[in-house]
């Protein structure tokens, strides 16, 4: 098992930038999400760091060994794949024992060893069954067997529940991350799904555009967004933006929207021009009385919430509130937010002012 | 009104099918069947008219497809008694056999010709469709639209061309100018072919090869080679074909060593008298290769040909 540093990777193809000057590290044993929306470079960063596509600048240290320029069968890593990939003319055993083949292991020890694994992942039944019956879990265990039966020091996974049922994606999600605890694997995770990122990683990269929006631990990326992009692309719904211009002084600990005094953390930055005031639906509160007042528009009722939409002076709101507070569409009511979890941005570059709550925490 | 399925057809449409179906089958085997029982006819039976359909079968076409002959004074005859079956059937016309015939000759000289030519063919156009399917090869698509254009024009608008080059490059009348000529002819073909089938074969299975530490090479071999079995399979049908029934290169180009059954086959009538049992016989044999062949790759085959279609 290894680090894993990936100084100012880019690649271009042709006139196309998929990924510009990357730059982050992936402790040992870490559970590491590539998130972003489709097209964002994270699928390339992962292929980059297995050797499946070449960077065209910059450097991939493995265990503190530049492989940047190797080939993917020198750099002892596995990989599973979304379609899995998994050998068609093979049954499940030879899938799984293919990668020892290539290094010229023993058979009597391939064989102990595919035991092992097939123990370890429940798959013991059908390891002489060919691969093309195999239901879309089995399928799944099988890629999962022929990436650990290596013992390699690094899994790279692109999108591996992404070819599964809903209701099995849940079950894999399970097994992968329990795997992982046990195994205590280094692993590199690609995903579209910032529920499936936020669940499972211990550790998020959050791309846009082929550039690293925000970098750190998933409850920091939720809690503490480095860029408009990245508020809205995480959490279901996600941050509410209230448009509003003026100027706030460094140490300021509130801004005025639309007149009325609002708390903010306690700013480290100056900034004048056009800003938005960003804050998650569950720190937004109604109440009878209050001076900012919204309309409601809508509610949707998700058990023991209910998301409420709100028409305010500076756009619409949403709220997430418990169930049993009543709140019917067309009434108008006092809306309030918990100051202390508010992020501010500039509207004009989406970069979030540096405050109490995100210092030290903003672009890795 | 009764009721009719739109996927089903009615009887009637299925009788009027079969028909047809019948009638185009009983049409394209009528010729083939005609050569094989002329090839089992006497010489004289074979030009009778009307036609016999009932006939005494003989091997007499094989015998003289086989042997060369001549004809023997009495007191020969009578002092060297048949010593074989078929020694027999040509004392009839007061013949003898001499030696063998330059058929079997001519007929490896195909087979060596045929499945050489499309060996080459299907190697190097699977290797050659394995770079334009997965590398990033510069001017692809005109390089591809380059191999498809040395077939718009038939080849044999180009046979006085080949024949100098031949000449000066003492490639006449040789197997490796014949091999390599159907090779040429063939390549664009197994090109394109293989070409979308190797684009049909998902490229994660190679790169789960690389990175389960395998080379390039090792994981084109291994892996994608399996793959693509059917679609090399139904690329040798053609080009098999094609080199096995190629006659018009071949008279020009061939005449002794190199020649191949074809340009053979029509100058054993001139043996001896219109002998069409012998032309039928050497017909005969001639077809069976490539129909065994076919017949062994035939699952292939079909999926070859309808593989746009219901390949998953």
């Amino acid at each position: 098992m290894a680090d894993i540093e990936i100084r100012n990777l880019r690649k271009d193809f042709g006139d196309f930038t998929a990924v510009q000057s990357s730059s982050f590290t992936i402790r040992d044993g870490e559970f590491f999400m590539l998130l972003g929306p489709s097209g964002c470079g994270k699928t390339t960063t992962l292929r980059m760091i297995a050797g499946l596509e070449l960077p065209t600048s910059g450097e991939i240290y493995i265990d503190g060994e530049d492989v940047a320029q190797r080939p993917a069968s020198q750099r002892d890593i596995a990989f599973v794949f979304q379609m899995f990939a998994l050998y068609p003319h093979m049954n499940v055993r030879r899938n799984i024992s293919y990668p020892l083949v290539s290094q010229g292991m023993k058979r009597a020890r391939v064989k102990e060893k595919v035991a092992e694994v097939a123990r370890i992942l429940g798959i013991e039944d059908i390891l002489d069954r060919p691969v093309g019956g195999l239901s879309g879990g089995d399928r799944q265990r099988v890629a999962l067997g022929r990436a650990i039966v290596r013992e390699p020091k690094a899994f790279m996974m692109d999108e591996p529940l992404g070819a599964l049922d809903a209701e099995f994606r849940e079950r894999m999600a399970e097994e992968l991350r329990a795997l992982h605890d046990r195994m205590g694997a280094t692993t590199v995770y690609v995903t579209h799904d910032q529920l499936e990122a936020m669940q499972m990683g211990d550790k998020i990269v959050v791309m846009n555009h082929g550039v690293i929006e925000q970098f750190g631990a998933p409850q920091d990326i939720y809690d503490k967004p480095a860029t408009l992009f990245v508020a809205e692309f995480i959490g279901s719904p996600p941050m509410n933006f209230l448009r509003f211009a003026g100027s706030v002084e460094a140490g300021a600990t509130h801004v005025a929207l639309k007149g009325r005094d609002f708390a903010v953390p306690e700013m480290r930055e100056p900034f004048d021009g056009d800003m938005v005031f960003g804050v998650r639906p569950e720190h937004v509160h109604l109440s009878d009385e209050g001076a900012y007042r919204g309309r409601i528009l809508a509610t949707e009722y998700l058990g023991t919430t209910q998301i409420v939409t709100l028409e305010t002076p500076n756009g619409e709101v949403k709220a997430r509130i418990p169930s049993d507070r009543p709140a019917a569409v067309g009434d108008l009511v006092g809306v309030d937010f918990n100051g202390a979890t508010v992020t501010l941005f500039d509207r004009a570059s989406g970069r979030a002012l540096r405050s109490d709550l995100n210092e030290g925490v903003l672009h890795g | 009104m009764s009721s009719y399925s739109i996927t089903e057809p009615s009887p009637r449409q299925k009788w009027v099918a079969g028909t047809l179906v019948i009638l185009y089958a009983v049409i394209t085997i009528l010729p083939l069947v005609w050569i094989i029982a002329t090839g089992f006819k006497s010489p004289s039976d074979a030009i009778s008219y009307p036609p016999k359909i009932v006939f005494e079968p003989t091997l007499e076409g094989y015998v003289n497809l086989f042997t060369t002959r001549t004809r023997q004074t009495e007191e020969y005859l009578a002092a060297n008694p048949p010593q074989t079956w078929a020694d027999e059937i040509v004392r009839q016309y007061d013949m003898v056999i001499v030696g063998p015939s330059r058929y079997g000759e001519r007929f490896l000289n195909s087979v060596i010709i045929g499945f050489g030519s499309t060996f080459l063919a299907v190697f190097l156009g699977t290797m050659a469709a394995y770079a334009f399917s997965r590398f990033r090869v510069p001017l692809k698509d005109d390089l591809m639209f380059f191999i498809l254009s040395t077939r718009m024009m038939p080849p044999i608008a180009v046979a006085i061309p080949i024949f100098l080059m031949f000449r000066s490059l003492g490639l006449s009348d040789t197997h490796l100018g014949m091999i390599l000529l159907y090779t040429a002819v063939n390549i664009s073909l197994a090109v394109w072919l293989m070409k979308s089938f190797i684009d049909g074969i998902p490229r994660e299975y190679e790169e789960a090869a690389l990175i389960d530490g395998y080379t390039r090479f090792q994981a084109f071999m291994k892996v994608v080679l399996p793959q693509a079995a059917t679609g090399i399979a139904s690329t040798a049908i053609f080009c098999l074909i094609f080199a096995w029934n190629e006659y018009a290169f071949a008279v020009l180009l061939t005449s002794g060593t190199a020649q191949t059954a074809p340009p053979f086959i029509p100058t054993i009538i001139g043996v001896g008298g219109q002998d069409w049992p012998a032309v039928a016989a050497g017909a005969t044999l001639f077809l069976i290769p490539v129909m065994v062949f076919t017949i062994l790759l035939r699952k292939h085959l079909l999926r070859g040909i309808t593989f746009g279609a219901v390949r998953k």
